[in-house]
């Protein structure tokens, strides 16, 4: 390689300089405004945190608008809904179309000058479709529409069969729903599959997110409508602590906090013989273990039935350039054939009540659970779903509670001081 | 090839103006351009050092969340809650107890491996370069594998003391094995880094002090002990310095170790300081985390004074 001369700088110098500004450009939100003219190009981002198999999508809203390109932007779970809440604050680099999980939908709604009411831009006229708790997650305290339901997260129980069948209990789904009409009912199938010593086995993976479905099935979780945090005085929570304290203490619990590494490994292992489902999990478990297809089943929750976890909104924040696309984009992805479409890609169930007595989803049958009808047994579920107001630091309660589960479980800690330090840690919740 | 001034009657300018704008120019080039060297460098630093510092201090004052407009002003009450908040003291312990548990260790090996290599050598530049190897890998890598190899269940470490009888140790749930888990990946990554260092310095050390000594009949641990570490004690002073802020600002291994949980476990058994100013500030809680984050300041400058103290008076001088 030759030398630099000063004639060969200046055009690597403008290179140099042309390649950071194209940078720029796309780590921004597009360019600039299209003043007026509908054919220009423009460029959509949308920011979500995992796959939401929204590609073929795209391109379907590309052939009614040829002019917008679409960049699909995904982080991890925890950081992506920290990030938008920065990006939020500092005034620049949130997507034009965002991913809110239910979770953190009310830490948002209430930013209301922060995102484009998409009552504006005409999609109010999508609240026939929608269930109605799921359309009010998305409305501002005022009442401007802020955020469209994509799916929601109906409960149902996954088993593993080969394990059932060493512990001697029955296989069959129906039968299986039968054994627990209730989660004491759970808890006492669960000594008995202890009681059978199945080697390497134990029945759930770890307390806290059994703890999470029997509090999302109450009327009232950790806050009620005013957004006052009751989880210490609601008896409904000191049921569930009780009833997962009592499971821990009868040694049903694998230990596995889910989501990590080990739990995975749990996962492929076999482990445990149940792990709570929402309709989601699905999703994670086939990820997560997919040499361990055919040995799942899925049966009714224990409970009956209500209960949500998770789901998910669209919401375009303000600092968007294209508030018109990026409306347009998000009735498309929320669209009734479009959630249709994603309940048989990704397990996402519909938010829209409509499609739950479509022979599409009934008929759904999923081969990687042993052909059990996912569809109809999330559709049941979501029927069934008595919705509940989340508060807005909902997912800083349940770590809360879900550290001092894991400390019960450890030894570290007896169950009424772990359940006293719990409290004083909800204190410290601003 | 010799250089020669300029004749001087030609230099000296006729005029005194002339003569006095000579002088000031000569002197400002003395005492100012050295300055203007390292302006660069302190404008950086200002910048992204000094302003930094300065308004971490004024937010610590406040209540003040990221998403409220409104900040107020409470004096020093972050400090006083901070004062009495067991989770901080916590912290503290364990900031100091993995440091400890880490450091110590490191330094003793680090200084054994450079005196290994401190002689003639087959494929020095081989060893030389292994001791870095772990040092370039990415800190995620390194934990994500060592939390496999601590894994409770399916860990290769519980494998191999199982054919001891040793019983399954649940690395992450223990106070005291999680902080030798958490001291394993920041020995794994910084010995060899330390120890190339400690090589370099030794390396300067006159070899006929070793000649010598040998002569006289000293052992090589005598030599290490007599010569080598008197005489690298300034290196010594400056890796443990270096060593104990890198150990007060342990963050990525306990945030990985516990799979992204901030609080470093569930009985927090294992959240260092700076973890616990990320779930503060993880929480927008912006005023209480720069609160923590002043006393880490404090904390760092007191320990590494202590060090100073301490390593500056101890070893001895070489006689």
């Amino acid at each position: 390689m030759g030398k630099l001369r000063p004639g060969r700088i200046t055009p690597m110098l403008t290179a140099a300089l042309l390649a950071v500004s194209v940078a720029a450009c796309g780590g921004g939100s597009g360019e600039p405004a299209a003043s007026g003219q509908p054919a220009e190009k423009i460029k959509l981002t949308v920011g979500l945190f995992s796959d939401f198999h929204f590609a073929p999508l795209y391109e379907e809203f590309k052939k009614t608008h040829p002019n917008v390109e679409i960049v699909e932007r995904r982080a991890q779970f925890n950081d992506h809904h920290k990030n938008l809440t920065t990006q939020l604050a500092t005034g620049a680099g949130a997507a034009d179309v965002v991913a809110v999980e239910a979770g953190y939908i009310a830490t948002f709604t209430p930013l209301a000058d922060k995102f484009y009411d998409l009552g504006q831009y005409g999609l109010g006229k999508r609240q026939a479709d929608y269930l109605d708790w799921k359309w009010s997650q998305g409305l501002s305290p005022d009442g401007k529409l802020l955020g469209l339901g994509t799916d929601i997260g109906g409960l149902a129980m996954c088993y593993r069969t080969d394990l059932f069948k060493e512990a001697g209990l029955p296989t069959n789904r129906d039968e299986v729903s039968k054994l627990w009409p209730t989660w004491e009912d759970y808890s006492r199938v669960g000594q008995q599959f202890v009681a059978a010593k199945v080697k390497g086995a134990k029945w759930f993976d770890g307390p806290g997110e059994n703890f999470r479905a029997m509090v999302d099935q109450a009327p009232v979780g950790y806050y009620d409508e005013q957004n006052n945090l009751v989880a210490g005085t609601n008896p409904d929570v000191k049921k569930a602590w009780d009833l997962s304290v009592q499971m821990l203490q009868a040694d049903e619990s694998a230990k596995l906090l889910a989501f990590s590494p080990p739990w995975n490994t749990g996962l492929t292992k076999g482990s445990f013989a149940t792990i709570i489902c929402p309709s989601w999990k699905t999703g994670s478990i086939k990820d997560a273990a997919p040499t361990t297809a055919g040995k799942w089943d899925v049966a009714a929750v224990p409970g009956g039935g209500g209960g949500n976890q998770g789901g998910t909104h669209l919401m375009a924040p303000k600092q968007g350039k294209h508030p018109k696309e990026a409306a347009e984009l998000i009735d498309l992805l929320t669209s009734k054939d479009n959630q249709l479409k994603l309940f048989t890609d990704a397990g996402a169930l519909p938010s829209i009540p409509a499609l739950y007595d479509d022979p599409t989803i009934t008929g759904f049958t999923n081969p990687f659970f042993s052909d059990a009808p996912t569809g109809k047994i999330f559709t049941d579920a979501a029927k069934a779903l008595k919705p509940q107001h989340v508060g807005p630091k909902a997912g800083d309660v349940l770590t809360a509670f879900g550290n001092a589960l894991q400390r019960v479980e450890q030894g570290k800690q007896q169950p009424d001081a772990a359940w006293q330090q719990a409290l004083q840690d909800l204190d410290r919740i601003k | 090839m010799a250089t020669r001034a300029p004749d001087r009657p030609t230099a000296v300018p006729r005029h005194r103006s002339e003569r006095f704008s000579r002088q000031l120019a000569y002197r400002l080039d003395v005492k100012a351009s050295p300055y203007a060297y390292v302006m660069p460098f302190l404008l950086v630093f200002c910048a992204f050092g000094l302003f930094p510092l300065v308004y971490t201090a004024w937010v610590s004052l406040h209540e003040w969340t990221l998403l409220s407009d409104v900040h107020k002003f409470v004096g020093l009450d972050n400090f006083a809650f901070l004062l009495g908040d067991e989770y901080f003291w916590n912290a503290t312990f364990n900031t100091v107890s993995i440091g400890l548990v880490s450091t110590v260790p490191q330094l003793l090996l680090a200084i054994w491996l450079a005196h290994l290599l401190n002689r003639p050598l087959r494929a020095q530049t081989l060893f030389r370069v292994t001791l870095l190897l772990p040092n370039v890998t990415s800190v995620v890598a390194v934990v994500v594998i060592f939390s496999q190899l601590f894994g409770r269940d399916y860990g290769l470490i519980n494998w191999v003391l199982s054919w001891f009888g040793v019983g399954a140790i649940d690395w992450n749930a223990g106070t005291a094995s999680s902080h030798v888990a958490i001291s394993t990946m920041i020995m794994w990554r910084w010995t060899g880094y330390n120890a190339l260092i400690f090589l370099a310095a030794m390396q300067a050390v006159p070899r006929d002090l070793y000649e010598a000594a040998t002569i006289d009949g000293a052992s090589g641990f005598t030599q290490l002990r007599k010569i080598t570490i008197p005489m690298i004690k300034p290196t010594i002073v400056f890796v443990v310095v270096t060593s104990t802020i890198g150990a007060m600002q342990v963050v990525a291994e306990p945030l990985l170790f516990g799979t992204y949980s901030p609080t470093g476990g569930p009985d927090r058994q294992y959240q260092t300081l700076s973890l616990f100013i990320y779930e503060n500030f993880a929480k927008l809680d912006f005023g209480y985390a720069s609160a923590i984050s002043w006393m880490m300041f404090v904390f760092i400058v007191i320990a590494a004074g202590v060090n100073y103290l301490l390593t500056r008076r101890s070893g001895g001088n070489l006689t």
